[in-house]
């Protein structure tokens, strides 16, 4: 069972938005409702989120991503659609069920940290749990731990004002924590910081993620941040959900030109990993095969290596074509292989970290999984058309009609419609 | 002598609306004479109680109090300014009636905030209630305030008590709009954390609302007080005793003297109550029970480093 399901989520402001809903259903493009003074901020979104999951939103101002964050606690009420929390369908929950629902399963982590600047740390951290009524003592020592957990072990006495942003948002981050709710929800967590404090916050959140394993709803408009924690991301653009899926996928697979334009400027490097690059393992030799086979093979896939594996298709090393001719031609009955090692990485490894094998070695770079097992390589040259974007073949454009062809995505960056609940409100 | 009213054009009808309002006063007059006896006997308790306690201790004691709670809030030099106003105050034999203005002002400042905070609230949660708010607290504020003395006096009489009923109508109006302003501007997203970690209305109001908006909502509350003050000198002309019945006399009797001494008593009692609500609203950090707050802190944060050190060389 899903930890979040949305399906079909609208959100509409202004008076009346049932009727906007209509409109959308009749066919109506979100101008249209404009002009009738609806101002539709979410439109049919749909998507899953698993428990344990790091489910990133992506989209610029005024996509919708923070009306959408705040329907899965409920302090938006769908305008239609369903959103179910652990299978349990939160949109018609009264305001005491939602308050219990608040309690008990989601927390949420603010852009702004949203600290009580007249509490200190300690008592920020325990807010959650003093809001549901747990004795001093017992949430005293939450916190406490919350706190540690996020290396502000000892500054429980001090004041928010005393601390750096940085800082700040850990204490924010320690109050969702020390609340014991399943799910997570962080707008913008990190957007307010400076890059490098940023990189270290969403470090630290890997980690905590990989030992407490919550299930996260992460919004964010910076592309790299999303690459880096999602482990699904849904693009978001004027209030639809464009395109669900990994980094990978959305990199490789744009489904229409905006994500496509939108992704072009990422540093692919970074994100993708070996084992979407790599090349299924044909020009291979087993190990007791002789250099007159080994030839043939090379004349075969026009290749001027082999990689040389075990029955078991471990990779034992390497034979280059010019020493199998020389064996050919001596008449030996056993490879040549190459004293020069063949550099081993798994699928996981990020490009960046196989150019200094590629650098070092004229061979390719093996892939091997569990026992060392070939699954594929990759030659040098794979490695560096693998970093340039799959553009030149025109995409077709999403289905959903909201992207026009050659549409520059930052067109609707300086977002001049005010879609962000804060302005419409 | 001129008419003070204009004719009115021939062919438009005269609205009675002064009669229908004085008519209305007779009414409740009439009707709720019980609810008004209650009040009169309540707001007449308090404003007593609070005037025989400014004067129950001896007059230096007094001023030795008010020279204290200067420094505990405050300052120094507030301190010396209390000091030397209060004793300008005994010394132009004008202690007594200070007190007893002080008495009504203080009843007519809680009397205002008793009912003007919670109405801030509301407006501040309801954008209806704020709507029909604005034009009351408007038509409140520019109503001449001579205006309140009469209906207040045909429902009291003369006395303290429509000093006190007119001083709280006028001095209100600050105390609602600083209130729902305190509440309204407090950080959106912060508001926003209390709702999504489960926070009822009121856990929010009482831990995030009123606490970040206090330093407004005690602006609000200053006001109030300042307004209080300028209504006690006008309620002197309904009876209501204290420094507005001198300055009243001294118009009547044209004594300058008289007027110039109850005129500064009347400043100097502002001043002290501005400068004392302004530093609760806004500790300055130079007060004594700061000062000794700081030092207990810096006490408590050196012993155990000292015990550290101790036990580190034995």
């Amino acid at each position: 069972m899903p930890a979040i399901e949305a399906s079909g989520l609208t959100k509409i402001f202004g008076r009346r938005p049932k009727r906007g809903v209509r409109m959308l259903r009749e066919g109506a493009e979100v101008a249209d409702l404009r002009r009738e003074g609806l101002t539709p901020a979410v439109i049919e979104a749909t998507f899953d989120v698993a428990p344990g999951e790091i489910f990133v939103v992506m989209g610029l101002s005024g996509s919708g991503k923070s009306t959408l964050i705040r329907m899965v606690n409920g302090l938006l009420e769908p305008t239609d659609g369903t959103i179910k929390l652990d299978g349990q369908d939160i949109t018609h929950l009264s305001k005491a069920g939602l308050r219990e629902l608040r309690r008990s399963k989601v927390s949420m982590v603010f852009q702004h940290f949203a600290l009580l600047p007249h509490r200190t740390v300690g008592e920020n951290a325990a807010y959650a749990l003093q809001l549901q009524g747990v004795s001093r003592d017992e949430r005293e020592r939450r916190a406490e731990e919350a706190l540690a957990m996020v290396g502000l072990k000892g500054w429980g006495g001090s004041m928010p004002s005393e601390l750096s942003g940085g800082m700040r948002q850990r204490v924010g981050l320690a109050r969702a924590l020390a609340s014991g709710t399943e799910v997570m929800l962080m707008d913008e967590a990190f957007s307010a910081l400076d890059p490098l404090i940023r990189k270290e916050m969403q470090d630290q959140l890997l980690e905590l993620q990989a030992e407490l394993d919550k299930t996260i709803l992460f919004i964010t408009h910076d592309l790299n941040e999303a690459m880096r924690l999602g482990d699904r991301i849904a693009m978001m653009r004027d209030g639809r959900i464009v395109q669900v899926g990994t980094a990978e996928e959305i990199l490789n697979e744009p489904a229409n030109n905006y994500v496509a334009q939108f992704v072009e400027g990422v540093d692919r490097s970074r994100v993708l990993s070996a084992g979407t690059v790599m090349e299924p393992p044909v020009a291979v030799v087993g190990r007791d095969a002789g250099p007159q086979a080994a030839h043939k093979l090379m004349r075969e896939h026009q290749t001027s290596s082999l990689l040389v594996v075990t029955r078991e298709r471990r990779v034992e090393g390497l034979v280059w074509e010019d020493d199998v001719a020389e064996a050919v031609r001596q008449g030996a009955d056993r490879l040549p292989v190459s004293a020069e090692g063949v550099p081993r990485v798994t699928p996981d490894t990020p490009l960046a970290a196989l150019f200094h094998h590629a650098a070092a070695t004229r061979a390719p770079i093996a892939v091997v999984g569990e026992n060392d097992r070939l699954e594929g390589v990759i030659p040098r040259v794979t490695l560096l058309s693998a970093l340039s974007a799959p553009t030149g073949k025109d995409r077709p454009d999403g289905t959903d009609g909201t992207g026009g062809a050659g549409e520059r995505p930052d067109a609707t960056a300086a977002g001049e419609t005010p879609l962000d609940p804060a302005g419409a409100r | 002598m001129t008419p003070l009213t204009t004719p009115m054009p021939p062919g438009l009808p005269r609205i009675p609306i002064g009669e229908v309002v004085a008519d209305g006063i007779t009414w409740v007059k009439q009707n709720l004479e019980a609810l008004l006896d209650g009040l009169t006997a309540m707001l007449s308790f308090l404003v007593e109680l609070f005037t025989d306690l400014l004067l129950a201790p001896p007059m230096l004691l007094g001023i030795a109090l008010f020279t204290l709670l200067a420094l505990l809030v405050r300052s120094w030099g507030f301190a010396v300014f209390a000091l030397v106003g209060t004793l300008l105050i005994a010394s132009m034999e004008l202690w007594e009636p200070a007190m007893q203005t002080l008495g009504l002002v203080l009843v007519a400042t809680l009397a205002a905030i008793v009912v003007a905070i919670p109405i801030g609230i509301l407006a501040a949660r309801s954008d209806t209630v704020s709507t029909i708010v604005k034009p009351v607290l408007d038509f409140m504020q520019t109503m001449p305030a001579f205006v309140y003395l009469v209906p207040v006096v045909i429902f009291f009489s003369i006395g303290v008590v429509p000093g006190v009923f007119a001083t709280v109508v006028f001095a209100l109006p600050p105390g609602v709009r600083l209130t729902e302003l305190g509440i309204r501007q407090v950080d959106k997203e912060t508001v926003e954390a209390g709702e999504a970690f489960g926070g009822t209305p009121g856990q929010i109001l009482r831990g995030i609302q009123l606490p970040l908006g206090l330093p407004t909502i005690m602006a609000g509350v200053n006001q109030v007080i300042m307004l209080a003050l300028s209504m006690a000198v006008i309620a002197g002309l309904v009876g209501a005793g204290g420094l507005g019945q001198l300055v009243v006399t001294s118009i009547s009797r044209i004594d300058v003297a008289l007027g110039f001494e109850a005129g500064l008593a009347v400043v100097i009692l502002a001043i002290y109550l501005d400068r004392i609500t302004g530093a609760i609203g806004q500790p300055t950090g130079r007060s004594l029970g700061a000062v000794l707050r700081r030092r207990r802190a810096e006490t408590a944060s050196r012993q155990p480093a000292a015990a550290t050190a101790g036990s580190t060389t034995t």
